[in-house]
Order: C-alpha cells, then sequence, then structure tokens
C-alpha cells in the first residue's frame, strides 16, 4: 500500500513537471501568435493586457500588400518539389526495396551526405550556373534546387514501407498474368498509402521551410513567403503585429501537417537514416 | 531437396524459362532506379564537382579575368591558414556546436525520460514539445527575435518588474552567442527528446526489473542501466545534431547578423558573406568544400553506427 501511493505521487509530480515544462516550451510560440492580433500600439504596452479585442488589421494590410504573391509562389514552388520527387523516388524506393541490396548499401551515403550537406555547397554552384540558364528568380529553380533534399527523402523514407509488404503479394499478381508494372500500380501502391502520405507531407514541409536557398536565388518574381517575411522586417521592422502575422501564416499550413506526420518525423529528418 | 539440386532435377525448358522471367524483371526495376539516379546525379554530384572545381579559382564575380582560372589552384586553400576571420569563425563554430549539442542531449534525454511512463495524459502531451521543432527556422527566428528585444519582449518587461536592467542580448558581445545558443537549444532538443524517447520505449522491461530487484536508486539506474542502453542512440542523434549546428543559418541571419562584431559568426555565414556580400565566390567555395567534407565525414559515421542502407534497417 504505501508504495502504491508513493508510486501514486510521484506519478502526480511528473505530471504537474511536465505541465510546466510544456508551458515553458509553448509560451515563446504562443507569444507570436497573440502578437499577430494586436495593434502595434498594443504590441508595446506593458503589463500586456491580458484581455483584448482581437484585430484582424495585421493580416488584411498583409493580404493585400505584396505578401500574397509570395505566398503563392511558396505554395506552387512547395507543391511542386513534392509531387516531382514522388514521381521519381517512388519506383526507385520499390526497385531498391526488391531487386538488390548491394546498389542500395553502395549509395547510402550519397544519399544521406546529399540531406546533410549544408545549402551553401550547392548554393554557389546552382547561383553561377543559374546566371548562364536564366533560372535566377524562376520558380523552376528553386523546384530543381529543392530536390536535391527530397528527392533522396522520398527514397529513404519510401523503401522501409516497400520492405514490410509481403512480396507474395505480386507474387500472386504475376502468376495471376498481371504485368510488372500493373502489380506495382495497382497492389503495392495502393497498400503503401500511409508512407505515400507521410512522405509527400514531409517534402512539402521541407520545400515550405527553406529560407536559405530561397534567400539567395530570388529577387522579387518568385520570392517565397519566408523570405518576403524576412524581407519586410528589415524594411518595417517596426511593424511587429504585422511581422508576427507573417511568421503566422508560414507557420500555420506546416504546424497543422507536421503534427499529422509526427510519427515520421525522426525518420524524415535524418533523411531515412533512423526510424523514430 | 537443395535448391541447386532442384534445378538439376527440374526439366531444361523449364529451367531456362525461369531464367528468361527474371530478365524483363530486372528491366523494369532498372527503368524505376534509373531516372532517379541520373537525376539525382545531375543535381547533387555535378554541382559538388563544380564546387570543388571553383574553389581552385579566385573567381570573383566583379572581376571577368577570374573565371576559370587556374593558374594558382591552391591559392585559396592555402589562404585560408592566415586568415584571422576564418580562424575566429572556426572558434565560433566551436562553441556553438558544443553548447548547442549538449544542452540538446541533456535535456533531451531529460525530457524523453520523464515523458517515458506510461500514462495517456502524457502521451498526449509528447505532440506539444514536438513543436519547436516543426516551425519553420525563420519563424523560430522572428519569435527569438521578438524575446530579445527590449522594447516588445516580455521577458525583459518581467525582469524589469524584478528590479534589473538587462541589455539587448542579440547586439551584447558577452551575450550574443549564448543567446543563439538558447534559441537554437529551444528549436532542436525536441528531436534528441524523440529519438531518445523512441529508443526508452524499446528497452527490455528485464533489464529495469532485474536492476530494481538488485536495489538500484533511481540515480544509479540512470547511470548504470539507462545510459548505457541509450549511447548507440545519444551519439547518433549527437551526430546529426553536429552536422546540422554546422549549417546554423536563419537563426544568426536574423538575430545578429553574425555580429557584433563577428562574434556569432560561424564558418557558414563567413562563408555565405564573401561569397554573397564581397562577392569572392572562390575563395567562398574552398571553405564550404572543407564544411562539405566534414558533413560527409560524419554522415559515413552515422551509417557506420547504424549499419544503414542494408535490408530490415
Amino acid at each position: 500500500m504505501a508504495t502504491s501511493s508513493a508510486m501514486a505521487r510521484e506519478r502526480r509530480l511528473a505530471h504537474g513537471l511536465a505541465i510546466v515544462l510544456a508551458l515553458l516550451v509553448m509560451a515563446p510560440f504562443l507569444w507570436l501568435l497573440q502578437m499577430s492580433f494586436k495593434t502595434n500600439a498594443q504590441v508595446f504596452a506593458f503589463p500586456p493586457p491580458l484581455i483584448f479585442t482581437p484585430t484582424f488589421e495585421n493580416y488584411q494590410a498583409l493580404w493585400t500588400g505584396g505578401f500574397r504573391d509570395s505566398f503563392v509562389n511558396s505554395l506552387v514552388v512547395a507543391a511542386a518539389a513534392t509531387l516531382l520527387p514522388m514521381l521519381l523516388g517512388v519506383p526507385a524506393a520499390y526497385a531498391l526495396s526488391r531487386w538488390t541490396a548491394t546498389l542500395a548499401g553502395s549509395i547510402s551515403l550519397w544519399i544521406l551526405a546529399s540531406r546533410m550537406a549544408p545549402p551553401i555547397a550547392f548554393t554557389i554552384p546552382y547561383f553561377l550556373a543559374y546566371r548562364h540558364l536564366e533560372l535566377l528568380d524562376t520558380r523552376l529553380g528553386l523546384v530543381l534546387i529543392y530536390m536535391t533534399f527530397n528527392l533522396s527523402l522520398v527514397i529513404w523514407m519510401m523503401r522501409p514501407f516497400f520492405d514490410q509488404l509481403p512480396r507474395a503479394l505480386e507474387e500472386a499478381a504475376w502468376i495471376d498474368g498481371a504485368t510488372m508494372s500493373q502489380a506495382f500500380l495497382r497492389i503495392v501502391l495502393p497498400l503503401s498509402a500511409p508512407g505515400l502520405a507521410a512522405t509527400a507531407i514531409l517534402c512539402f514541409l521541407f520545400a515550405w521551410n527553406d529560407f536559405f536557398f530561397a534567400l539567395i536565388l530570388t529577387r522579387t518574381e518568385a520570392m517565397t513567403a519566408p523570405v518576403a517575411v524576412v524581407n519586410f522586417m528589415n524594411y518595417e521592422g517596426w511593424e511587429w503585429g504585422r511581422i508576427a502575422a507573417g511568421g503566422t501564416m508560414v507557420m500555420l499550413p506546416v504546424l497543422v501537417f507536421s503534427l499529422l506526420v509526427r510519427r515520421y518525423l525522426v525518420h524524415g529528418l535524418t533523411g531515412g537514416a533512423v526510424k523514430g | 531437396m537443395s535448391g541447386a539440386a532442384q534445378v538439376l532435377l527440374a526439366p531444361p525448358e523449364r529451367a531456362s524459362r525461369h531464367a528468361g522471367a527474371t530478365r524483363p524483371r530486372d528491366r523494369f526495376y532498372m527503368l524505376c532506379v534509373a531516372p532517379s539516379l541520373a537525376v539525382l546525379a545531375i543535381i547533387t554530384l555535378a554541382p559538388a564537382i563544380y564546387l570543388l572545381v571553383t574553389s581552385f579559382t579566385p573567381l570573383d564575380l566583379t572581376r571577368p579575368d577570374t573565371v576559370w582560372n587556374f593558374s594558382r589552384p591552391f591559392a585559396n586553400y592555402r589562404e585560408m591558414p592566415a586568415d584571422g576571420r576564418l580562424m575566429n569563425s572556426l572558434w565560433v563554430q566551436a562553441k556553438l556546436s558544443f553548447w548547442t549539442v549538449s544542452l540538446q542531449l541533456l535535456i533531451g534525454f531529460g525530457f524523453a525520460a520523464l515523458l517515458n511512463m506510461r500514462s495517456r495524459f502524457l502521451e498526449a502531451l509528447r505532440t506539444v514539445f514536438l513543436i519547436p521543432m516543426v516551425l519553420p527556422p525563420i519563424v523560430v527566428a522572428i519569435i527569438w527575435k521578438v524575446l530579445y528585444t527590449p522594447d516588445i519582449s516580455p521577458l525583459h518587461w518581467a525582469v524589469s518588474l524584478l528590479g534589473w536592467t538587462v541589455p539587448s542580448l542579440i547586439t551584447h558581445p558577452d551575450w550574443a552567442l549564448t543567446a543563439i545558443i538558447v534559441a537554437d537549444t529551444w528549436q532542436w532538443f525536441p528531436f534528441t527528446m524523440l529519438m531518445t524517447l523512441a529508443a526508452l520505449q524499446m528497452m527490455p522491461q528485464e533489464m529495469v526489473d532485474a536492476a530494481k530487484v538488485d536495489g538500484a536508486s533511481a540515480w544509479q539506474m540512470t547511470w548504470h542501466v539507462t545510459l548505457p542502453f541509450l549511447k548507440g542512440v545519444l551519439l547518433v542523434a549527437g551526430l546529426f545534431r553536429l552536422i546540422d549546428s554546422i549549417k546554423a543559418f536563419p537563426l544568426i541571419f536574423i538575430l545578429t547578423d553574425g555580429g557584433p562584431g563577428s562574434v556569432t559568426e560561424v564558418t557558414n555565414y563567413y562563408s555565405f558573406l564573401q561569397a554573397f556580400n564581397f562577392s569572392f565566390l572562390g575563395y567562398s567555395s574552398a571553405i564550404t568544400v572543407v564544411l562539405l567534407a566534414a558533413s560527409v565525414l560524419m554522415s559515413w559515421g552515422i551509417i557506420r553506427l547504424v549499419g544503414w542502407g542494408q535490408h530490415g534497417d
């Protein structure tokens, strides 16, 4: 009896501590969120008003300014940088899972290194090449450079999903007269839908979150939302409410998605090297 | 009956049909892999080679005669040891990497130990702790810019209530790097926490029970049972964070811009300034080649550690 009540006390203590820590971790994030609904005067007011009428003027001002174009650029580029690597990488992952293990082993360093390389290592040669190819400040240019990390991500995220599917499924289809591609498209792909969804979401996140590549390879036309927010901060640094609104708009779409795929986060962040 | 014997006993035409069936299969797999590998080679290997070639030239976009000029191929590499600002950036990088990786491992482990309890409530709470990691890096930077700006920071206000005045951390030479370390730790401790938590949940219950029967205290348990079990995971998580700390950019760009002076100017940032502010792309390429080599070397270490690339990883 004594030990069980001691355990219950320990449990309550752990819960209490966890709540306090969770609040501490959340606080900086929540602070930005509430700032985006304040007028500039309210942002500078201390002690901070606990209850205030939220204003949407920051969002309105942002949306009617140039921010909308950048937001659309971000959406288009991230969607394309998800779709293309998926189309190329998913069949490759399937073949690497079913075909030969030695090939997979020998390119693993290449795949991981292209995920972990410092962005500037790709930025310098891409910047130089794009000057001649006229791809600077274009959406296509961004999509191409985002493929450096997303294609390797797709290959290494999807392979374990295919490894888990029993080969007997395709073999049965082959016996029934299906071709290799039919078996892959009609049997294997539908069964790996959860893996495909998680991988696509992670691709979208990494492309959406990029700042460095977009900062250097775009100017005005293809500028993405993160760069637009930072530019806004550099030129109108006193408009804190609007900066917070911009930050919120950049973060909300990905926050929802990424919490949906939290099981696969570690897997994705390590380029597939580690399972979460 | 062994496989070889089966082939010997099988009628000849069946054996040949079997061999014939694998060939279209190989062709299909080949068709699946080839486009990806070709594209990957064009978008990653070719630029890496281009970077290496550029590093042997004094390329400066304001001087056209420096393009493809290989008269002194190792000049950039010879210049590096004598460049005081570069050496300073390596030292800043070492401090940043050491503190962020250690703090993230320590806090990540602590939080994982706390959350590794069979409780629905704690399981639900875990998601909250992931938020810093999934925020876009520039949003993390904006959040901390707000917290470090005295006029609008609730932290500065709270400290002033206690009667202290604290200078703006990001513009103070003694505190700017600490400010970056705090923000980076907040952003990335969830990563080490998640990895540790996953490993903790695989820890065999017998190990825990045996230690309890032997009368181990909580402290002894952590030190002699849990930590040795987690050694591998912590090493891999630490290596990942170490490689990532070399890439630190948005936080430094937005919070301090490498300053004040160059106290937060890490090597990656210095290379960025050389290339895109001073236009010395050749010299910057040489620095970047060294950074790239370091990250490839560490990636290789990770692969050796996790035995990755084999089937069933």
